[in-house]
């Protein structure tokens, strides 16, 4: 391993203007179009959300890994992380569960509706840093929704990146999200694994946790594999443990394995405090953390 | 700095010069089971409504600028959708007259969290800056322990602080408008005797302290002791009634609820102050639940108190008010959770 200690460029991190500071704008909400709704299994929609007014949607940008309160006035707001790719301004795609109040009226609204979002939030998977490096990104059942934003920005910046894997497990077949991606992934140069827990009649593929499924690909790895990847995981939180156990074994330096976590919240910036991981805030200093600082945050994982 | 002293029989001529303004002080509400004086901060029009001997208030000055329900915005339904309009529910400038110590602080504290970080708050922004502050001296209780949290003085925050010392009052005067103020009254600059008493006031006050937290070391402390069972045995008499967030003068934390119009033309978003006892407190959509236990849920309120918001801000969020520890139904209090914790007395 690697012991030197990377140098910090401090001129790199910039000093532009935010909304950050902005107290004008802190209770803002971006009045949204539902424009359409792709239902993914028997619990999960993909809704495909668009600001209205065209100067804001063209200012509006985020970061893969960040996520939105989506508010639907009357019922309530809520985190959601984006599952899309940021290239396009101002529009974001939200898998979703039916599991709550908010999300059952969801399940119930029809395109066409007028939805408020309030946002970007959050920190962001380094995929900028990650560039030059090989990519190994692990989801379990709807971890694979953030992820979904890291392997779009990493496919629409392929030359840059090395070797990409996905491993990505879920319960049961009829469980999988984005099934209808995994061909154009595969074409484009991503190693795609896809494992499920309980198969059904069709299922052709392996049956098993995704910790086995990485065990082979950790074991097959060369000797570049602890220095020279970057890993996201997003899954249950009783996933982490296993595969960042399991990575960290493996020689994999803790500051390049990212995991997003989910709390809840009711503000998205720091004032709520519902999100606070032992006294951390997950929507200002997560929800992406890198796992050197799950370590340090009781209660976390 | 500059200080002025002035007789106790100006200090209605004071408050005639300012309650031209909305004045908020101390005043008695009623008598416990032990007929000692009940007090809270009202809205005051008559300087003899005022009991500026207060020990201390069952609620702090907090529900002023965060009060316990407030509407943030509502929503009007329209030809093309809806509308959002949002207010920030300023009354206009108020006066706290007679705010001691450990409450100003509060108060400073409160800000670097809800107007000094990212996202400042509008809501407590737009109250907080509307504030005129004159504190007053008071003296140590049983359960007050400001002097362990460093709150026993305020440095900033206010705009005159008044030490009685005897016939007069020694007035710290911070800001233009209170010069101003003190004009209108009559006023003579200290003269030595008087720094003397002051600093004899001062003395007197400390020696009276019987209530301490030690802070050594506490953020690494309390997380060595994590695990610790004395979490447990505290988590076992605690109710997660909630109640020592709602006197506490520091807790800002809160939950958000949006509701539809009888006449469904419109709905409203309100924000209730909440408590990190309560059982839902990070309970997510689905069921799971982040603290299901009591103990963990009491944990984490120390850990945000006295840990992360150290981390954060280089000092505590308590300021040692005491009104916690007054106020649980299962004598909890904050001197005692730390000690036992810090492995004193087990």
């Amino acid at each position: 391993m690697d012991n030197r200690l990377p140098f910090v460029d401090i001129m790199e991190e910039g000093g532009t203007h935010r909304r950050h500071d902005d107290i004008g704008s802190f209770e803002y909400t971006y009045k949204a179009e539902i424009m359409n709704i792709y239902p993914m299994t028997a619990n999960e929609k993909l809704y495909q959300i668009q600001i209205i007014e065209p100067d804001r949607r063209n200012r509006f940008t985020f970061q893969p890994g960040q996520f939105v309160m989506l508010e639907i006035p009357g019922v309530g707001e809520a985190p959601f992380s984006i599952s899309s790719s940021p290239i396009r301004h101002g529009f974001v795609e939200l898998c979703i569960r039916n599991v709550g109040n908010l999300t059952g009226f969801l399940a119930r609204m029809q395109r066409g509706a007028q939805i408020g979002i309030r946002g970007p939030f959050g920190t962001q998977f380094p995929v900028g840093e990650m560039e030059g490096s090989d990519v190994l990104l692990v989801a379990g059942g709807l971890g694979i929704v953030p992820l979904r934003a890291a392997i779009l920005t990493v496919l629409e910046n392929r030359s840059r990146y090395g070797g990409v894997d996905i491993v990505y497990g879920a319960k049961t077949p009829s469980e999988l999200l984005f099934t209808y991606q995994y061909d154009m992934w595969r074409k484009f140069d991503i190693n795609l694994s896809i494992i499920v827990e309980t198969p059904d009649d069709t299922w052709k593929g392996p049956t098993g946790f995704l910790t086995r499924i990485l065990e082979d690909r950790v074991a097959q790895a060369g000797a570049n594999f602890a220095a020279g990847t970057y890993a996201i995981v997003c899954g249950p939180p009783v996933m982490f443990k296993f595969v960042c156990g399991m990575l960290t074994r493996a020689g994999m330096p803790m500051q390049k394995m990212f995991v997003s976590l989910e709390r809840r919240m009711h503000c998205g910036r720091g004032k709520c405090c519902r999100c606070n991981i032992g006294s951390t805030y997950t929507c200002l200093k997560g929800p992406v953390f890198d796992y050197w600082s799950i370590m340090n945050l009781k209660e976390a994982i | 700095m500059i200080f002025k002293v002035f007789s106790k029989k100006e200090l209605p001529r004071l408050f005639d010069v300012i309650a031209v303004n909305r004045v908020v002080g101390p005043v008695q509400k009623g008598t416990n089971k032990d007929g000692n004086p009940l007090h809270t901060f009202e809205e005051v029009r008559d300087f003899a409504e005022l009991s500026l001997d207060y020990k201390t208030t069952i609620l702090s000055a907090k529900r002023f600028v965060l009060p316990f329900h407030e509407t943030l915005c509502t929503f009007r339904v329209t030809e093309n959708g809806w509308e959002k309009d949002v207010d920030f529910n300023v009354r206009g400038p108020t006066v706290f007259f007679g705010l001691h110590a450990c409450d100003i602080n509060a108060f400073n504290r409160l800000d670097k969290v809800l107007m000094e970080s990212v996202y400042p708050t509008p809501y407590y922004a737009s109250k907080r800056k509307n504030m005129f502050i004159i504190g007053t001296n008071c003296e140590p209780q049983p359960y007050c322990f400001c002097r362990s949290m460093g709150t026993d003085t305020a440095l900033h925050g206010f705009d005159l602080f008044l030490t009685d010392i005897g016939d007069r009052y020694f007035a710290e005067v911070q800001s233009a408008t209170a010069y101003n103020f003190l004009l209108q009254i009559k006023t003579a600059d200290p003269k030595e005797k008087d720094h003397q008493r002051y600093i004899d006031v001062v003395a007197e006050k400390n020696r009276k302290f019987t209530a301490h937290v030690d802070n050594t070391d506490l953020t690494k402390i309390l997380d060595m002791e994590f695990q610790s069972r004395a979490w447990k045995e505290w988590g076992d008499k605690c109710l997660s009634c909630g109640t020592c967030a709602s006197v506490c003068p520091t807790c800002y934390c809160y939950g958000v609820e949006e509701t539809v119009d009888m006449n469904a033309a419109g709905a409203r978003k309100t924000k209730s102050l909440h408590s990190c006892n309560l059982i839902d407190f990070a309970e997510v959509a689905g069921g799971h639940n982040f603290r299901p236990e009591r103990h963990s849920r009491l944990k984490y309120r120390y850990y945000h108190k006295h840990r992360g918001f150290v981390e954060a801000f280089e000092e505590s969020l308590c300021v040692g008010c005491g009104r916690c520890g007054e106020a649980c139904l299962a004598d909890i209090t904050v001197p005692e959770v730390i000690a036992s914790v810090r492995g004193e007395g087990h």
